[in-house]
């Protein structure tokens, strides 16, 4: 079984690779991080924070826009682009289970995703670096955080689009719900507890819901997260009082929940087609 | 041996039947030509045999095991129609790709693709191919692993006769191994006694089944008769023959298999007022159309 998955895994990468994705998510980290890192280089004095701490504090505003919608846009064809290729009939015939052909295919894009943000961020620590001496160095446990915690929120959002493309069935429907999906989860969510919050005015859905409904969504909870476990990142973010409020497991736990939860509904979703 | 036995096999989508009651058994090392127009019910038995769609009613078993279970598509090799592949990959990557999912060497790749023709294109983009050769590589993808059950849908739709002669080579080659193949045509002319046994299929049932010489012999279609008289006996010869119908230079009449014997005698007894004459027993075609034409 991992012998399948592995070679799934290995023929989907080759097939990113192929179509550019590896190159065009590589890219468009590198310079957004890069615009970032010198942009936003300039408070770094006047905050107590070092330079790649407040690096990692742009980084991560920017990861929640742009890690979902790359993992969507890599993953939204997986199934859709298959039934339209007319390819689909035939690899389910193959001793593959249906589990294995989504796992390979996750296991591919994920490493695309990773590969992405590794370099991209790598390259924004660099001249945060370079520019902020050996200070910054202590900003580095952040940059880590912020790598993995951007990967596991691209798993979520990876298997989302598997569910969307399952579902849609059609390359452009599959599209369509993608761009929805990221819509919703990481502009129109927000705008609504903005609204709930407003509308409520410090009453009890502000102290005891809305804490939970903010570490629901996977990308505030990433946001959340990294902008809590580090007091430079979170005084650089200007949102540290924020964050530090809720508890760090609460955004951990639900970083950890989607990717799984996501995974496990595409799965569902998948084995509804009928080639 | 049974490899493939389907018993009532029935798949109906919404209000319409698709496939109506199919009883079918094929051993190991036969080779099956399903025939039917389209939208006769090929593909759908087909996909039922590979388990990609559930029966409605009826079973399909693959030596013994349920479609699409894990044995049973590990017993089980398939050539869509049409057959698709990634443009972005070379045939030697998908097929080691293949290789590696069913279990085997992936440095066989090579020998599988110089078997089915396409060595020399081995690694160039699937993107590039014709549909002959996309349609070699599908057939490449088939031929991993020594498969108990072949299951070939229009499989030489896309070939030159030369490609369809070696492609038929490479079936028979198969099958004196034990392999069952199960392929559908919508020509007969296509499988022509390439196959053991033809079924035919017409709105999803089962409209006949047999050899081919049984199934000519069943059909009974006359045979067709040319004469071309000598000149100037054009007139002579007409008479001879009131039955015929006269055009192109010719007569031509049609006559029942049992009495092409009493023809034939008076073929030769009117030869000084004949240049030439032809016999045409009926076409697989012919045979083939007036099946299904029996049938609705």
């Amino acid at each position: 079984m991992p012998g399948r998955i592995l070679s799934t895994a290995r023929i989907e990468f080759l097939i990113a690779l192929r179509n550019r994705w590896v190159l065009i998510a590589t890219a468009m980290m590198a310079l957004f991080s890069l615009v970032l890192s010198i942009a936003g280089s300039a408070p770094a004095g006047d905050l107590g924070a070092d330079r790649l701490s407040v690096t990692v504090a742009s980084l991560t505003s920017l990861s929640v826009y742009l890690v979902p919608l790359i993992a969507l846009l890599i993953s939204f064809d997986a199934v859709a682009g298959e039934i339209e290729r007319g390819t689909l009939p035939l690899h389910l015939t193959y001793p593959l289970g249906r589990g294995e052909l989504l796992a390979g295919k996750l296991a591919a894009q994920l490493a695309v995703l990773a590969l992405a943000v590794t370099i991209g961020f790598s390259v924004a620590a660099a001249v945060a670096l370079q520019t902020g001496g050996p200070a910054a160095l202590e900003g580095l446990p952040a940059l880590f955080r912020l790598i993995w915690t951007s990967v596991l929120l691209g798993a979520a959002f990876l298997s989302l689009g598997h569910l969307v493309s399952s579902l849609a069935r059609r390359p452009s429907g599959a599209s369509g719900l993608a761009i929805a999906l990221w819509l919703v989860f990481i502009v129109l969510y927000d705008l609504g507890l903005l609204a709930a919050i407003v509308a409520d005015d410090g009453g009890a859905f502000t102290r005891r819901v809305f804490p939970w409904l903010l570490v629901a969504n996977p990308a505030d909870a990433f946001r959340i997260y990294n902008l809590a476990a580090s007091d430079a990142v979170g005084a650089a973010s200007g949102l540290a009082g924020a964050a530090s409020s809720i508890a760090e497991w609460k955004p951990l736990s639900s970083l950890f929940f989607w990717p799984v939860a996501a995974a496990i509904l595409s799965r569902l979703a998948f084995g509804r087609v009928q080639p | 041996m049974t490899i493939l036995s389907l018993s009532n096999l029935t798949k109906r989508f919404g209000a319409e039947t698709a496939l109506d009651g199919v009883d079918l058994a094929l051993a190991a090392g036969e080779r099956v030509a399903l025939l039917g127009h389209n939208g006769a019910g090929k593909t759908t038995l087909m996909k039922l045999v590979l388990g990609l769609i559930p029966a409605s009613a009826g079973s399909v078993e693959v030596a013994g095991h349920a479609p699409g279970s894990a044995i049973a598509r590990g017993l089980t090799a398939y050539l869509p129609e049409n057959v698709a592949f990634h443009p972005s990959l070379t045939a030697r990557e998908q097929i080691r790709h293949y290789l590696r999912l069913r279990g085997g060497d992936p440095s066989e790749a090579g020998a599988i693709l110089e078997k089915v023709g396409l060595g020399a294109a081995a690694d160039r983009r699937i993107g590039t191919y014709s549909k002959g050769m996309r349609q070699r590589v599908g057939l490449a993808q088939a031929l991993i692993g020594r498969p108990r059950l072949m299951v070939l849908d229009e499989p030489t739709s896309g070939l030159d006769p030369v490609s369809r002669g070696e492609f038929y080579a490479l079936l028979d080659d198969l099958a004196a191994s034990g392999t069952a193949i199960l392929l559908s045509s919508h020509a007969l002319s296509e499988v022509e006694v390439k196959t053991d046994r033809l079924v035919v299929l017409a709105h999803g049932r089962k409209v006949a089944e047999g050899t081919l010489e049984a199934l000519r012999a069943e059909a009974a279609l006359p045979l067709t008769v040319h004469l071309r008289p000598r000149k100037g006996r054009g007139t002579a010869l007409a008479q001879a023959f009131p039955e015929a119908r006269e055009g192109a230079g010719r007569l031509t009449l049609t006559c029942a298999q049992s009495e092409k014997m009493a023809l034939m005698a008076r073929i030769t007894g009117s030869a000084d007022m004949m240049a030439d004459f032809d016999v045409l027993p009926p076409s697989l075609d012919d045979i083939y159309a007036h099946i299904s034409r029996r049938a609705a």
